[in-house]
């Protein structure tokens, strides 16, 4: 852990060093979330709900996602460009030190220009928990955390994921962003509107529904919503099971790109 | 036309030699789309008078976006063009006997033709026998299939013209990463490529309308997915051509400001 800490910090410092280029980065992040809450509001503008859903539910929905995913794209940068780090050798390096790989993988990289997107979803989180009527009860916040922490956790494992299958095919996959970005920028809405066979996918096949339209009925305090929706979040951590397998598979199989 | 023709031919073929590539960039642009425009049929379930264009309309018009997103997208930018201005490689296109801007607008373009083809077709063919609910329909009639073309090629000249200011805009600063990320998300959200332009509050679409904002996908998906017609459709293919020149003159003029003062340092 405290090893983690040093790379935090020094990849802290090092983004730190070139200031102007820190700055613009973490601005477009920032305008990238502010956009996409633009484009709720100039829709909220004309509707007054969708698929049941307010206005203020909508914008507490796209903040937990935002932070959720934000974090994660933080934290877990370096398996993103994993497949670089195949292309070009550097991940033969990491095999032959006495660390983990996932570990080092984690601390190769971090983007913290991501604070741009988090900042915006605190922004929102700071406007939409005073003005919507739910009653913050311990359970309700405790819920709320949950979506964030487990949510990260997930996005991290669909990277795991991403990264594991470039084992297979040494190049990104691009549809993998569907399940990454698009969860990010789709789930905005909850994705009950999308439909009952997206909703079963996201629930059953990729539980992303399990940090999101569940727990958010429970915080929302709707009829249909008892404690397990409460703690849906924490299932969804079964998801990590398979990605981390799929990702021991991979290394079983790997051999080096030989550049 | 002819350096044209062969930069086109090299393009082309570099981007058919990733087959797997483009599958999965299809599979990603198809969802994309799907997921999209259940999101607006949530909505249009909820209120269907709230909506400013048909549902079918607003279908066409998704569909199409993700078809041409490589042509009509901003951020797909040419960083190679940005990294020969900022290590001096640009030298090499100085004393060659072509016109810079010339050039790199052809580059640009040819990419990003390129890239549709191998895409847009099969995305096309997909979206073209979805159920009807879906499905992307043809305009009724042959001259909008026309006008329609001809939108899309002076769209996709106003981006690029547009997005020439930009490259241009790194002979001054040197360092033009900002300004590429923040105009390229400006850009592509006021120009519909998040929400469609007839969404929009009032005044704000009113005044993206005239502006280069309104000349860029907005007309042709607008007269594709036949929500512009009559008067209003001229108007916008006049004020796309409008702009077209009004960037080609300023980009030519910066251009050949910043080639006067430009010091290309040794090594």
């Amino acid at each position: 852990m405290s090893l983690y800490i040093k790379y935090f910090s020094i990849h802290l410092k090092s983004q730190m060093q070139f200031k102007s280029s820190f700055f613009f980065t973490t601005l477009g992040q920032f305008l990238v979330a502010f956009v996409t809450l633009l484009s709720i509001n100039f829709m909220f503008a004309r509707f007054d709900s969708v698929g049941g859903f307010t206005h203020e539910e909508v914008l507490l929905c796209f903040a937990i996602i935002m932070s959720a995913f934000s974090i994660s794209e933080l934290i877990a940068r370096g398996f993103d460009q994993f497949p670089n780090l195949i292309g070009n050798g550097g991940f033969d390096r990491a095999l032959v030190r006495p660390r983990n790989v996932i570990f080092q993988v984690l601390a190769s990289q971090m983007d913290f220009s991501r604070l741009g997107r988090l900042l915006q979803a605190i922004l929102v989180f700071i406007y939409v928990i005073p003005s919507s009527s739910i009653d913050w009860t311990l359970p309700r916040v405790i819920t709320l955390a949950l979506m964030i922490i487990c949510g990260g956790l997930l996005f991290f494992g669909l990277q795991v994921l991403y990264a594991a299958l470039s084992f297979f095919t040494l190049e990104g996959l691009e549809f993998m962003n569907l399940l990454t970005h698009g969860a990010q920028e789709h789930g905005r809405l909850p994705f009950s509107v999308y439909g009952d066979g997206i909703l079963k996918f996201l629930t059953f096949i990729v539980p992303l529904a399990l940090i999101q339209y569940y727990p958010l009925l429970f915080l929302l305090g709707r009829e249909e919503a008892g404690i397990f929706h409460g703690i849906a979040p924490v299932m969804s951590l079964l998801f990590l099971l398979p990605c981390y397998a799929c990702f021991k598979l991979g290394l079983k199989k790997y051999q080096s790109t030989g550049s | 036309m002819k350096p044209f023709a062969a930069l086109f031919r090299i393009r082309f073929t570099n981007s058919l030699q990733y087959r797997a590539a483009a599958l999965a960039g299809l599979v990603t642009q198809f969802g994309w789309g799907l997921m999209t425009i259940l999101g607006f049929a949530a909505f249009y379930r909820e209120n269907p008078t709230g909506f400013p264009m048909t549902f079918q309309q607003t279908v066409a018009y998704i569909w199409m976006q993700q078809a041409f997103m490589a042509l009509l997208f901003i951020w797909f930018w040419e960083n190679s063009i940005f990294e020969s201005i900022e290590s001096g490689g640009v030298a090499y296109d100085l004393v060659r006997p072509m016109d810079v801007y010339g050039r790199w607008f052809t580059t640009i373009s040819a990419n990003r033709i390129a890239r549709t083809v191998l895409r847009a077709v099969p995305l096309l063919v997909i979206a073209l026998i979805l159920p009807v609910a879906f499905r992307l329909v043809l305009p009724s009639s042959f001259i909008t299939v026309v006008l329609f073309i001809i939108s899309l090629i002076l769209s996709l000249s106003v981006v690029v013209a547009f997005s020439m200011l930009i490259y241009i805009s790194t002979f001054y600063t040197m360092n033009s990463k900002g300004i590429r990320i923040v105009v390229g998300i400006a850009a592509d959200f006021l120009m519909g490529s998040y929400i469609p332009i007839p969404f929009f509050p009032d005044t704000l679409r009113t005044m993206i309308e005239f502006s280069p904002f309104g000349a860029m996908k907005n007309t042709p998906l607008l007269i594709f997915s036949g929500y512009l017609t009559g008067a209003d459709l001229v108007q916008s293919m006049l004020l796309q051509i409008f702009w077209l020149l009004f960037m080609l003159l300023a980009g030519r003029f910066f251009m050949s400001r910043a080639l006067k003062r430009v010091v290309v340092q040794g090594g």
